[in-house]
């Protein structure tokens, strides 16, 4: 089986710095990957690359066997990649329905409409709420983004994500800065994330990453350092020493 | 709902009455009113909506005017001359400029579109078949359905129906599908580009239609006027459209009819006092961008709890 998405040995330079040096990995539809690293292993800007917010200095990229190298974001994301970000990027004074709708109508020609209404949208619509529904959030539908709790808003950063009907969906730290209880809920939540959707996580729990990932890759220094099963990688001494070993995200 | 609709059609019938309670000035006032508020509400679809801080809207206007001025000229006093073909050529300028100008966003947009109004001024200032520094006077008024504009009471009605039809469409259009998609690039424009909005293209759209907008209102000056000089296109024009919608009350479309009005009247009580009129406006603004960021509208909903 080929793979969905394709690195070849790809490298992002900052100056003198290599964030991201000759990574090359690929990934089966349907997997779940999870990526670990210590801070400023290059794991977000490996995301960035992807997604097409930054270029890589060389390298390519592909995605369902096409290249995506060089691709706006917005054209990244109408081909099947979406992602949530690390830092919650919604749109704050909009509401939880309309935030999911936008994102559920990005791609519908239904959205270049002068005039009608958006009720009269009706596929994003129904989509947007059967989303809210699968990141738990039915009951805030009509509610503000910038009324809602931190662990409701990174539900959203989800639900925004998936709400585009991606074949891949990144993950950026989902559990970044939540409760235990939170991170519980959230740990939930993505693993009854629907099949199909390939996932692709960036996590620094490690329950989460292993009730969740079939496959980790370790990066170190930009480079990927292991890449297996999770019990091979988690057994590896040098990820011991680099990583696991160190009491960073246990 | 009901409530407003009722307020908003009495208005309409006060307006389209007025002429018949009051006497020439104040009625040039309100007929000045309506066409500055077409213009702001344009601007106000750019800057409340897509978050797209223009200032070079005057472009649109000048070529408004000029085009109704040219065409009337030309061709006679249609309706495709008087309004049609203004809104036209302002459109296809604002594809041009908006092609240029929307790579870039914040200060150098507002640069960009600046510098491409002030370039229309500086070529219609100069240019012997748009009159030069004189512009183009005597232009005639348009003749719709039968009625000569020429007459008062047909070209208030005339003002009023292209106002409210302005009003209509873009208020329409800000409630659409559309609409949601600018609101969407004006809270979080990175986001919107990541869930797979062409965000380039939509704004483009947006500038166009309102670019269109401000053409008819453009031309509907000229008809007002019966002139149109180079000073349309300086950038006067453009600011004076821009405190209209801040005064008004930003993303409202309502306010820039009000902040149209609050601006002119403004204008006209105190100049006839003082020549110091544009101090006095600086102060207003001052005081609204301080005390009442949400412009007139923002300050009555705060006030009596008037929902958007």
């Amino acid at each position: 089986m080929t793979d969905l998405l394709e690195l070849h040995e790809v490298t992002r330079s900052f100056g003198a710095l290599t964030a991201v040096n000759r990574v090359s990995l690929g990934v089966a539809p349907r997997e779940r990957r999870a990526i670990i690293g210590p801070n400023g292993a290059g794991k977000t800007t490996l995301f960035n690359l992807i997604t097409g917010h930054l270029a890589p200095t060389s390298g390519r990229i592909l995605f369902d066997g096409r290249p995506v190298t060089g691709l706006s974001t917005d054209r990244i994301a109408r081909r099947g990649i979406s992602r949530s970000f690390q830092r919650t990027n919604l749109f704050p004074r909009l509401t939880v329905l309309e935030n999911l709708r936008l994102a559920a109508a990005a791609q519908s020609v239904g959205s270049w409409r002068l005039f009608g209404t958006v009720e009269g949208l009706t596929a994003p619509l129904g989509h947007a709420r059967d989303v809210a529904a699968a990141v738990g959030l039915v009951e805030r539908l009509g509610e503000p983004v910038e009324r809602l709790s931190y662990g409701e808003q990174r539900q959203l950063e989800i639900g925004v994500a998936l709400a585009t009907r991606p074949s891949l969906l990144l993950l950026d730290e989902p559990t970044a800065g939540m409760s235990p209880e939170e991170t519980q809920r959230m740990t939930r939540l993505l693993e009854a994330l629907p099949r199909e959707v390939t996932i692709l996580i960036i996590e620094h729990d490690m329950d989460v990453v292993f009730s969740l990932a079939d496959r980790l890759t370790v990066l170190h220094y930009g480079e990927v350092l292991a890449d297996g099963a999770p019990a091979i990688v988690r057994a590896d001494p040098l990820v011991h020493e680099v990583y696991l070993g160190t009491g960073n995200g246990a | 709902m009901r409530l407003r609709l009722l307020a908003l059609g009495l208005a309409i019938i006060a307006v389209a009455l007025f002429p018949r309670a009051a006497g020439g000035y104040p009625v040039k006032l309100l007929q000045e009113i309506l066409i500055w508020g077409i213009f702001a509400m344009s601007l106000d679809l750019l800057m409340g909506f897509a978050g797209m801080v223009s200032f070079g809207h005057a472009a649109f206007f000048g070529v408004g005017g000029y085009a109704a001025a040219l065409a009337l000229g030309a061709w006679g006093p249609g309706l495709g001359a008087g309004l049609a073909l203004p809104a036209i050529a302002a459109a296809v300028v604002a594809l041009v400029i908006g092609y240029f100008s929307i790579r870039v966003s914040g200060v150098y947009f507002i640069m960009l579109t600046l510098a491409f109004s002030q370039m229309f001024y500086a070529y219609a200032f100069q240019t012997a078949w748009l009159g030069a520094e004189d512009g183009l006077v005597g232009v005639p008024r348009p003749t719709v359905l039968g009625l000569d504009l020429a007459q008062p009471t047909a070209f208030h009605l005339y003002l009023l129906a292209c106002a409210v039809l302005a009003s209509l469409a873009l208020w329409r259009i800000v409630r659409s599908p559309f609409g949601h998609v600018l609101v969407g690039i004006r809270e979080n424009e990175a986001r919107m580009r990541a869930v797979g909005y062409a965000v380039d293209r939509y704004k483009l759209v947006a500038f166009v239609i309102a670019g269109a907008i401000a053409g008819v209102s453009g031309a509907l000056y000229t008809q007002f006027v019966g002139s149109i000089t180079p000073d349309a296109f300086l950038w006067t024009t453009s600011g004076e459209a821009l405190l209209m919608v801040i005064i008004g009350g930003t993303g409202t479309l309502g306010g820039a009819i009000l902040g149209s009005a609050a601006f002119i009247l403004l204008q006209s009580l105190v100049s006839s006092y003082t020549e110091r009129w544009m101090l006095l406006l600086g102060v207003t603004f001052i005081v609204f961008v301080l005390f009442a960021p949400g412009g007139i509208v923002g300050t009555l909903r705060g006030r009596i709890g008037l929902r958007a």
